[in-house]
């Protein structure tokens, strides 16, 4: 049972990494629920935003999608209906009786301000479940809109895939109506049953003075697989999250993808831990990040607790620009001696050898760089949204506007 | 008007004197090539008529299309109609060969479409040249330089490093790239073996020995000349 005393003391804990949050700054964020209605009847400005983020506003090609704004639950749909459910995390508590055993089991309540804010609240979120047995075909959706200036966005989502199923998940966050200065939390759960699959894309969007901080943890069972592909494209004030998974069953595997630019006076600090806690698990972090004269870390921990323990992990930066700083951490602990974890870095520019060539193609220079860049950031990475190139694209032309 | 026109070019490529005064002409239509012994400066020559900042010219001027190019970023060389097949193009990890030949061809005259004649099939999603063996990067090289469609096709040594079979392949198409359906596309190509001379008809031949034209004539007898005596000088 958690101690209510004691998450009210972590209100005051600062976050393991990165530059620290006052959140009395920001005013808890509106929690009424009202209904968008079809989104594509909303206005353009904010269907762009949704876009910018992949989340579809015509809901093609997507199971299911649920958004919120601030912290109220907008909309929620599901086409996959048999297998899936999907809705908001206290209707799930208030519908389900066991999805009580899944809030706050992935993480402490008490792991930092953060969490325990959250907590206090009795943050809503979305809730998704697939049923075991269940494969869906088409990716659901789900868009965190923060739209309040000093605003705090603090949510608690909750997934759960059921043994032998398989869902693709593609969240976006971002600001919209010309928010700026807000805080976004959201605390994730994820839980794989046995032989389950989740494929977690999640494109952020925010704006030059956004602080975000995600906190996110993976509980995984046996031969599941959990893949996370975490984008940050637009300029953000500061960003800092260390996703964990826990690979408690034997033959889980999982891949952290986290791919930043950091423009200008932004200030990311990234990675994942995976903790390889069964026999025979596997997993790859990989970080790419090309600063264009931002702050950006990029942490990796590989944990090795059990015998047959292989993980990679791998850290490439780019340093488009002077004025910022690019970091790589990587930290690998083995506390059983049949483990197999490796890692590499490195830190450089693009070659000039690499744009001319392109040049000699008859691309123009800034061409031939966003080229270069664009598969820097996505190559060898599958099941990314359509619109990415774009995204990548624009935020490319956005950091070279800072000239 | 020649289509190329090099005038006392003097280029520095690593921080050394490697081209010191070379002159030549690539007339319309005209097939020109270039023999010189290893390190005499052929590829740099190349690079500097690229406008690749490796050949950094000191003296001298490049003229194309009676247009002074000397200073011209490399894009705008190609957008005039200069292409080039490099003898060890960069790798460029996260850039797949499809898409660097379709904007080959945006930016050029040329087509898409034509990896199958040039078993490329299966190369189009792999990273540019990332992995490729000798005779799949001429091959990558002529599928890029088919979608440009160059007024002037530079290749440097398009035998070298490539199998017998792959010769023939690019052999005849490169003579398809020159030919060009009568229209005759000038090209200036560097061989050490001649070899390419089989594929191609070849209006003049030059020799580069230490960064200088020390001859110009007919290629065949140019290449007979330099088959019985050599180049005079040490083959590094």
């Amino acid at each position: 049972m958690t101690d209510r005393k004691e998450v009210e003391e972590a209100l005051g804990k600062r976050a393991g990494f990165g530059s620290d949050v006052d959140i009395e700054r920001y005013d808890e964020g509106a929690k009424d629920s009202q209904d968008m209605g079809d989104l594509e009847k909303l206005d353009d400005n904010l269907q762009q935003r949704m876009v910018n983020v992949g989340v579809m506003p015509d809901e093609e090609n997507r199971d299911g999608t649920i958004v919120f704004v601030n912290n109220a639950l907008s909309h929620c749909s599901n086409k996959a209906q048999d297998g899936l459910v999907i809705m908001s995390t206290q209707k799930a508590m208030e519908t389900y009786d066991w999805a009580k055993d899944y809030s706050w089991r992935a993480i402490d309540p008490t792991k930092d301000k953060y969490t325990a804010k959250t907590y206090l609240e009795d943050s809503d979120g979305y809730f998704i479940y697939v049923k075991p047995g269940h494969h869906l075909k088409h990716p659901v959706q789900t868009c965190m809109m923060l739209g309040q200036e000093r605003g705090l966005q603090n949510l608690h989502n909750i997934v759960v895939v059921g043994d032998n199923a398989s869902i693709d998940v593609v969240t976006g966050c971002t600001t919209v109506h010309g928010t700026n200065d807000a805080l976004h939390v959201g605390v994730s759960e994820m839980y794989l049953g046995e032989n389950s699959s989740l494929a977690f894309t999640m494109i952020h969007g925010w704006n030059a003075k956004t602080a975000v901080r995600p906190r996110t943890n993976v509980v995984m069972e046996k031969n599941s697989r959990y893949v996370s592909n975490y984008f940050i494209l637009d300029p953000v004030g500061t960003v800092q999250t260390f996703p964990v998974a826990f690979l408690n069953g034997r033959g889980a595997s999982c891949n952290f993808n986290t791919m930043c630019i950091a423009h200008e006076r932004s200030d990311i600090d990234t990675g994942g831990c995976v903790m390889h806690n069964a026999p025979n698990t596997g997993s790859e972090i990989v970080s790419r990040n090309i600063t264009y004269g931002g702050k950006m870390v990029a942490r990796g921990r590989l944990v090795g607790n059990a015998p047959g323990a292989k993980a990679h992990l791998e850290c490439n930066s780019i340093v488009l620009r002077d004025g910022g700083s690019t970091q790589s951490i990587p930290e690998l602990v083995a506390t059983v001696q049949d483990v197999d974890l490796t890692h590499e870095a490195a830190v450089g520019r693009i070659a000039e050898d690499q744009i001319e060539y392109l040049m000699s193609r008859g691309l123009a220079e800034d061409e031939a760089v966003s080229m270069i860049v664009r598969g820097f950031l996505t190559g060898n990475l599958e099941g990314l949204p359509a619109n990415l190139k774009k995204e990548i694209d624009a935020a490319i032309e956005k950091a070279n506007e800072g000239d | 008007m020649s289509l190329l026109e090099i005038e006392d070019l003097h280029v520095e490529a690593g921080g050394r004197k490697i081209l010191k005064g070379v002159s030549l002409t690539v007339e319309e239509g005209e097939t020109c090539v270039l023999f010189g012994p290893n390190g005499s400066g052929k590829s740099t020559l190349l690079s500097a008529i690229m406008g690749f900042s490796s050949a950094k010219v000191t003296q001298g001027r490049i003229i194309f299309k009676g247009r002074d190019i000397t200073g011209l970023p490399v894009d705008a060389r190609a957008r005039l109609g200069i292409g080039m097949m490099m003898q060890r193009p960069p790798n460029v990890i996260g850039v797949r060969l499809g898409d660097l030949i379709e904007v080959a061809a945006k930016n050029g005259h040329g087509s898409t479409g034509h990896e199958g004649e040039f078993r490329m099939d299966s190369m189009m999603d792999r990273d540019v040249n990332v992995g490729f063996s000798g005779g799949e990067i001429k091959r990558s090289e002529m599928l890029q330089l088919t979608a440009q469609a160059p007024d002037l096709v530079m290749l440097d040594e398009p035998e070298s490093g490539v199998d017998l079979e792959s010769i023939n392949m690019i052999g005849s198409k490169v003579r398809d790239l020159i030919e060009n359906n009568g229209r005759r596309t000038s090209a200036f190509v560097i061989t050490h073996t001649g070899q390419i001379m089989d594929f191609i008809d070849v209006n003049k031949g030059y020799i580069m020995i230490d960064g200088r034209i020390r001859s110009e004539g007919d290629p065949r007898e140019v290449l007979d000349s330099i088959k019985a005596h050599g180049y005079g000088v040490d083959d590094e």
